[in-house]
């Protein structure tokens, strides 16, 4: 039997066993909302900004092992998708984005509602795909969610123009893809796993560096038997928290611009590290030259070759899945029964507790006004370490990775590629739907929660009852943080006025609202807000806090790992031993 | 360093601009781009001269075949190749002109392919440096036109690109 495009499309998702389709329709797409009438199979979210709807289906992504899915019109729907596609590109985030398209024979004639919807996204895709005869739908969209879930995950749009949904085909499902020109790496190259092993056997200073291919890889079980095997010291990447348990005492914390002291530190000392699905990041090794400039020998596994030898050249590149290869790595290691010298690793461990010591996270109390970071440590308690976190982009996403321990992998949801302020909200309502028993965090900004803040109808509507901790700093802070260091106090356009009254403003949309302005009441409100009275609630939690308070530490541009700025009580401390003694292999 | 990649790519519709989009997004250089389609029809053959040092090189073969229409890559540098390109070049002819430019091409192997009584087409066939010492060998004020192709490459010997 024949049916339409669109039909078939609907047919598709099922197929593929889709939940939820987060979208907003349009002229293009209208064929494609009768079909979804049609059928029950799968839930539509109609959000109230395309842009939502894409960071909603990243986040489902983000926060499970499925592959969320928006739907959004042509012309200015495909647009404001647009920023939630290069976010989930920058992030490796699996997605299919649907787009409509005009009519085939108007394409090119500056018709009603036309965008090149495949030119605008073809550097922030994976691939994408322009569907041209109604017959070849069905092998486009599994082919859509194969190239989006395999090797190295990320965003796929797959644009249709509306005869194309209109038309009429048999309806076939393939059951596999094969794709001759495709082909993602899995296994890693024996050889070079062997090499890895005997180096960080051989390693005085060992070191794992732990990225958001661990995460996205499904590998935080193999990461921490590896870590716990060998006695290793672990960092994450941002991208990375909870692919290593963040409450665990192996763990250094995050490395990077704002990591800990010791994780950056040990970065720039070790003798042998290894990075695992994590890419040499510039927020995260900073200046490429610094950090080699203490000989160090390097593994790489990342199932993308590119992601190789890309800022920093390796000894040990191995290409594929890290579940795979550190499984193999494992293996080995258990036959063979060896273990790292016991005697260097405890002079390193030694060397990092002393680091750690300094505790460069220490921030001053105060009972008068609010610390972002006690809100973050607060909550942390109240939730048991057990909630999905999603973040904007600023200081309180920066405070957020610090202070909360992340214990899982898939708990953190933020935008660190692209650092697009407007993900935290539409993000925790895709976490949400994903996960309908967890409790739900979003850490945000009154800068960022303005970019998406539409979204509170979207979580009315479809009960995502998230419990939204805004610290308000009256600032985009980490603007002004930058204006106060590099730019002499002059804070250009980054103060935050006529801020709106966001209890109201919840209470508007149906919500609940509190304002905080004492530290004596933060305990108490977090712990009504995510009591059980209140757990089917969404709640707006705005806590006014220190609008001085600055992130650190903090690795200034053009500086290196162990040239970080500390906060106040490390002033004295610096990175002295190491500037004059650029021969650490005599320290341990 | 300059370098010359062959690669093969399905002959799709966009397929040509991926690649040329990621020349231009990721800041690498296109000195010369050829391409058209192969003995199958699924299949087109591009050539790319470019330059860049040895980490930008490698970068580049990487990312290209990262792009899920591409088949395979190769860095003709690598080993033996034949490099080829063509050149049309329209030249005044009158005069003592006519006679020197007619030496020229011979010199330089190639053919002329059009004439008028004030002009000459000549066809020229070899590596880019070759049609670049043409040009320069000649007076740039007879110059009228000048057409090249870029170059295509091919692997010497028994070596072959294909699936
Ligand atoms: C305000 C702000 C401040 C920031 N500060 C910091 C900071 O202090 N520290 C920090 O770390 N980051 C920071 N970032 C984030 C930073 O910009 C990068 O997004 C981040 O460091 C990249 O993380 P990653 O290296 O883990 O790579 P990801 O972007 O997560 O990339 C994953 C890598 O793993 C590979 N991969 C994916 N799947 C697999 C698999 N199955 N097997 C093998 N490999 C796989 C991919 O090919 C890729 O190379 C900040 C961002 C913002 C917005
Ligand atoms: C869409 C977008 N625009 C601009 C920026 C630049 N930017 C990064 S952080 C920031 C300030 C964020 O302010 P707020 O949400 O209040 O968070 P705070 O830093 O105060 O915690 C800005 C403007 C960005 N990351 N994303
Ligand atoms: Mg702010």
């Amino acid at each position: 039997m024949q049916i339409s495009g669109a039909e078939i499309l609907v047919r598709c998702l099922q197929e593929e066993g889709v939940e939820f389709l987060f979208g907003y329709p349009g002229g293009a797409v209208l064929e494609i909302y009768d079909a979804i009438f049609r059928q029950e199979k799968f839930k539509h979210v109609l959000v109230r900004h395309e842009q939502a709807a894409v960071h909603a289906a990243d986040a489902y992504s983000r926060s499970s092992d499925k592959v969320g899915v928006a739907l959004v019109t042509s012309g200015p729907g495909a647009t404001n998708a647009v920023t939630g596609i290069a976010t989930a590109y920058m992030d490796s985030i699996p997605m299919v984005v649907i787009s409509g398209q005009v009519a085939t024979p108007a394409i090119g004639l500056d018709a009603f509602q036309e965008v090149d919807m495949v030119g605008i996204t073809r550097p922030c895709v994976k691939h994408n795909f322009l569907v041209k005869d109604v017959n070849d739908i069905a092998d486009t969209i599994k082919k859509a969610f194969y190239i989006a879930k395999s090797g190295r995950p990320g965003p796929v749009v797959v644009d249709i123009p509306k005869d194309v949904t209109q038309q009429r085909a048999e309806f076939h499902y393939p059951e596999s893809v094969h794709i001759r020109s495709y082909v993602p790496a899995t296994r890693g190259h024996p050889g070079q796993i062997k090499k890895a092993i005997n180096l960080l056997l051989e390693a005085k200073r060992p070191y794992i560096y732990v990225g958001g291919g661990a995460v996205q890889g499904n590998a935080a079980a193999e990461v921490t038997e590896l870590v716990k095997s060998l006695g290793l010291p672990c960092t994450n990447t941002l991208m990375g928290l909870g692919a290593y348990p963040g409450s665990d005492p192996q763990f250094l914390g995050m490395l990077g611009m704002h990591g800990t002291y010791e994780a950056n530190m040990a970065m720039q000392y070790c003798d042998v590290l290894i990075a695992v699905g994590a890419r040499f990041d510039d927020r995260v090794i900073s200046v490429p030259s610094h950090f080699l400039s203490q000989p160090k020998k390097i593994i790489h596994i990342d199932v993308d070759p590119s992601s190789i030898s890309k800022r920093v050249k390796v000894d040990v590149p191995i290409v594929g899945d890290v579940k795979h290869v550190l499984r193999e790595m494992l293996d080995i290691l258990r036959q063979s029964g060896q273990k790292p010298d016991a005697q260097h690793l405890a002079n390193w461990w030694k060397q990092i507790e002393e680091w750690r010591g300094h505790n460069s996270l220490l921030y001053t109390p105060s009972t008068e006004l609010i610390k972002p970071q006690y809100v973050v440590e607060k909550l942390y308690e109240i939730t048991g370490g057990k909630a999905i976190v999603a973040s904007d982009v600023g200081q309180h996403q920066m405070w957020a990775a610090q202070y909360y321990k992340f214990d899982s992998p898939k708990q953190w949801l933020n935008s660190g590629g692209l650092g697009t302020m407007g993900f935290g909200l539409p993000a925790a309502m895709g976490a949400q739907l994903a996960n309908p028993d967890a409790t739900v965090a979003c850490i945000t900004g009154e800068g960022s929660i303005q970019m998406n803040i539409q979204e509170l109808s979207t979580c009315k509507q479809y009960h995502t009852p998230v419990k939204i901790v805004a610290l308000n700093n009256r600032y985009l802070g980490m603007v002004r943080q930058w204006q106060e260091f590099f730019y002499g106090t002059r804070y250009s356009e980054s103060y935050m006025d006529a801020l709106p009254d966001f209890v109201k403003v919840a209470e508007a949309y149906g919500h609940v609202g509190f304002k905080i302005e004492n530290p004596s009441d933060v305990e108490p409100v977090l712990r009504e807000a995510f009591g059980p009275a209140l757990k089917e609630r969404l709640v707006f939690l705005d806590f006014r806090t220190d609008q001085s308070e600055n992130v650190f530490p903090m690795i200034q541009n053009g500086k290196g790992l162990d040239q970080m700025d500390l906060p106040p009580h490390m002033r004295d401390v610096q990175q002295v031993p190491f500037e004059n003694n650029r021969d650490y292999g005599n320290m341990c | 360093m300059r370098h010359i990649l062959s690669i093969l790519l399905e002959n799709e519709a966009g397929a040509l601009s991926r690649v040329v989009g990621l020349f231009s997004a990721r800041a690498y250089n296109i000195d010369s781009l050829t391409v058209s389609t192969t003995e199958d029809p699924t299949l087109s053959r591009m050539t790319i001269v470019t330059h860049g040092s040895d980490e930008v090189i490698e970068q580049i073969t990487k990312q290209l075949n990262k792009l899920i229409e591409v088949v395979k890559v190769i860095d003709l540098n690598e080993s033996e190749h034949i490099e080829r390109e063509m050149m049309l070049i329209k030249v005044r002819a009158t005069g003592k002109d006519r006679e020197e430019m007619k030496r020229m091409a011979d010199i330089f192997r190639g053919r002329i392919i059009d004439v008028t009584e004030k002009t000459y087409t000549i066809e020229l066939t070899g590596t880019s440096d070759k049609l670049g010492a043409f040009i320069e060998a000649i007076d740039r004020a007879v110059i009228l036109e000048t057409v090249r192709t870029g170059a295509s490459g091919i692997g010497r010997g028994e070596r072959v690109l294909k699936i």
